[in-house]
């Protein structure tokens, strides 16, 4: 499907969620979720907030998104072609790509000889940066609303206040020897 | 908008701790000191603990990426300072014999690790930097302090400039601290330099100096916008008889690549032979069952480790490969470190992996096993290769995000030199932590913004040969009388350890030949203040350490 202004709004989500989901995948929302390609059983960059994300202006690539969208497209479709691949043209050519070949051409377009390499890597930086640290919402936000990325990697909630504090934190003894050359301020010879 | 002229004794340009230590003793010593600063100027209750966008978090930070190099430093009053985790060892006595890639010893024939002991010591009082205990190393620095011992090697607390006593190990030090447990020049230089009648304007940026007819400079700036720093204001300038530029490493030879038009041609080294303090991070997952194991290690709660996200910064580094016996480019230490989810997770590839390893489900894999990380961070040395192309038009990149993210001019490719030391350290760090299957380890990977340092040094360094050095042993700036520049672009090459206290020795050790520049130009200031609270400080830092 080639996109046109009409249907650009969907289909631009759609794109953007795909490629999303590629970096941190996760499970579909429904079943008939095209952009998520539900390679894993728990929520990924989509559902993290990755949209949300990309889409604030102070981010600066809410401007971009257009263009990458028509270009991930494009890319797309010119991956199918090279790999003989026929594309289901309900969704775009990026969304109607299966997972590993998704997978391939980020790393094709994320690879240090692609010209338009920074584009594609600051894309896949935010979208594993909603999901690792919910950089859309504040932090306290996103623990009260058990947001995926933060509950997968089992970060440690604050205190009431909102300030983080671990009394206990050390194994309280002496691990190694210390190295024979340390001075007596404790620096290194 | 332009505003009028103003006219001073001395700006300093940027307040990290080059410029924090420039301010304060001019201003102590009687001058007239006015610092600009381009990021925003913010206070402990003002530090929050939050990712979000626009947070405390990322007003403070600037990430640039380079080709081949991108550089994290500090934005805002008290520079790196506030940003950084507060490990401050000296450099070992090697790093001042090294030659680097010009073939023959690249620091200045006047300084050598016995004459900056007393200028480390300064620095040491005045923050003050503790010898650290192990009764307080916090569980990540334990375990790869066990890991070392279990591997036949030796381990150490180095050295920080954290009041323990304070601290409640939220780990959130990247951030600014919250509790004031960390000792940024917010607690030290920059008040004293304030009480001093110093003024600091947060939010100015310079961007270019030209000269004034009796000799002095014009120092050109914009006022940043408070929120989105992509908005510049009105533009004004302020005449000084000295200058002292500090904006760190990664701008510094940017602001005067930008003036050469006017100043006429920079010396040779100016934004030539960039360091990234030979910086390389390896990611370990740890395997919780052999933890216990084979290094007898638990926690309260059941767990043996699982305490990635508990602690401050580095703890624990390992010298056993600074060796000054060992040839060049093969010395380096480690040290473990933490780094939050954001900037932190990214570049970490998942161990064992097939390509792709940064992204998709190994990594996912590797995320649900977070809190088991342990990162290690090689200091190795690098060899000088970074090379600044031609300024952006305003500040030293082309800002991206609203905060933080930019697009900078330098150009870095690791020659085989680095990367033998880089390979060195790998290898040492799989040794180290896959025996007997305690962890897996990976290192970040250089593919998507290239080599990554929070130490930039060297863009515009002291020397005795002015083909390979932009400053001479004094740190004026050849050819540009009155033009100095005190911060991490100074230093000649890699440190193999943190750069901090030795940016800031060489800062204190330029103070008396600055002080004498000034007056030479008839501005009436005296050399001669002690430590900023110097009373007791010396006093706190030797409880701390008994
Ligand atoms: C996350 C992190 C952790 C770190 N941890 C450690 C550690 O544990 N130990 C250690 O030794 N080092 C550490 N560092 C490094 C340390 O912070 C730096 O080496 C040190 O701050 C450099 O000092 P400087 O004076 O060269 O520059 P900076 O401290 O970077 O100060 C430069 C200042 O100039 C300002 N500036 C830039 N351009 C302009 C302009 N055009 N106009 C006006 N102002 C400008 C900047 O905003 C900044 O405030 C860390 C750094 C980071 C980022």
């Amino acid at each position: 499907m080639q996109p046109d202004e009409h249907d650009a709004g969907p289909a631009r989500t759609a794109t953007i969620e795909a490629f999303a989901d590629t970096i941190i995948p996760g499970e579909k929302r429904s079943p008939g979720d095209r952009a998520i390609a539900g390679a894993d059983s728990t929520g990924g960059a989509v559902a993290a907030g990755a949209l949300e994300l990309l889409e604030q202006p102070g981010g600066g690539l809410a401007e971009a998104l257009d263009s990458l969208f028509y270009t991930l497209n494009d890319h797309a479709a010119g991956y199918a072609a090279k790999h003989g691949l026929v594309l289901d043209d309900d969704v775009p050519a990026f969304v109607a790509l299966p997972f590993e070949h998704r997978t391939a051409l980020v790393r094709e377009l994320t690879a240090p000889e692609h010209p338009e390499k920074q584009m594609w890597v600051a894309l896949a930086l935010f979208s594993n940066m909603a999901f690792d640290s919910a950089a859309h919402i504040s932090t306290a936000e996103a623990l009260a609303s058990r947001h995926p990325g933060l509950l997968t990697i089992g970060y440690f909630p604050p205190d009431a206040d909102g300030l983080s504090r671990f009394p206990q934190y050390s194994y309280g003894r002496v691990l190694a020897p210390s190295h024979p050359q340390t001075t007596v301020t404790g620096d290194p010879a | 908008m332009t505003t009028a002229t103003e006219s001073t004794d001395v700006v300093v340009i940027g307040s990290g701790f080059g410029g924090a230590i420039a301010a304060y003793h001019f201003a102590a010593g009687g001058a007239r000191v006015v610092v600009l600063e381009r990021g925003p100027w913010l206070k402990a209750e003002e530090f929050e603990h939050d990712y979000k966008l626009g947070s405390s978090y990322t007003r403070v930070f600037d990430f640039v990426v380079g080709d081949g190099m991108s550089v994290l430093s500090g934005n805002c009053v008290g520079g790196g300072s506030v940003v950084y985790f507060a490990t401050m060892p000296r450099a070992p006595r090697f790093v001042f014999e090294r030659h680097g890639s010009i073939g023959r010893r690249m620091w200045p024939a006047s300084i050598s690790r016995d004459n900056l002991d007393p200028w480390y010591d300064r620095v040491a009082e005045a923050l003050p930097v503790t010898r650290q205990s192990w009764d307080r190393v916090p569980y990540a620095g334990g375990l790869f302090a066990a890991a070392c011992a279990h591997a036949g090697r030796t381990a150490n607390p180095p050295p920080a400039a954290v009041d323990l006593d304070e601290c409640v190990n939220c780990n959130w030090m990247m951030a600014g601290c919250r509790f004031d447990a960390k000792r940024s020049l917010l607690l030290n230089y920059l008040p004293a330099a304030l009480a001093h009648g110093a003024g600091i304007r947060p939010l100015h940026e310079v961007q270019q100096l030209t000269r004034n007819d009796d000799g002095g400079y014009r120092v050109h700036y914009r006022i940043i916008d408070d929120e989105d720093y992509r908005i510049l204001h009105e533009s004004g300038a302020i005449d000084a008889k000295l200058v002292v530029l500090a904006a760190g490493a990664g701008a510094t030879p940017v602001i005067l690549q930008r003036s050469e038009a006017a100043l006429g041609p920079m010396p040779h080294a100016v934004g030539r032979y960039f360091s990234g303090n030979g910086e390389r991070l390896n990611t370990a997952v740890f395997d919780e069952d052999r933890v216990r194991e084979v290094l007898g290690l638990s926690r309260p709660g059941g767990h043996a480790y699982a305490a990635y996200q508990i602690g401050r910064g580095p703890t624990v580094a390992s010298w056993d490969r600074l060796d000054g016996r060992l040839p060049e480019y093969e010395r380096f230490s480690l040290e473990q470190l933490y780094f939050p989810p954001g900037l932190g997770t990214i570049l970490a590839q998942a161990p064992g992996a097939a390509d792709p390893s940064w992204f998709g489900l190994p990594k996912k894999e590797m995320l649900r096993r977070w809190q088991s990380w342990l990162t290690i961070f090689t200091m190795s040395e690098d060899d000088n290769e970074g090379v600044f192309g031609p300024p952006p038009e305003t500040g030293n990149a082309h800002r991206l995000s609203m905060q933080m993210l930019g697009d900078g001019p330098l150009r870095y490719r690791p020659t085989p030199n680095t990367w033998r030391g880089w390979s060195l350290a790998d290898a040492e760090v799989k040794d180290i932590l896959e025996r007997d299957g305690l962890a897996r380890v990976a290192p970040w990977t250089n593919d998507l913004v290239g080599a990554y340092t929070v130490h930039p040094l060297a863009s515009c360094r002291i020397g005795d040969d002015p083909a390979t050095s932009a400053l001479d042993d004094r740190h004026e700036l050849r050819g540009h009388p009155g033009i100095f520049v005190t911060d991490g672009s100074a230093v000649p090459g890699a440190l193999t350890v943190n750069p901090a206290l030795t940016i800031a020795a060489l800062a204190e050790r330029a103070m008396p030949g600055m002080v004498r520049a000034a007056q030479e130009r008839g501005v009436a200031v005296r050399y001669g203040a002690p430590a900023p609270g110097a009373g007791t400080a010396a006093r706190v830092a030797t409880a701390q350490t008994a």
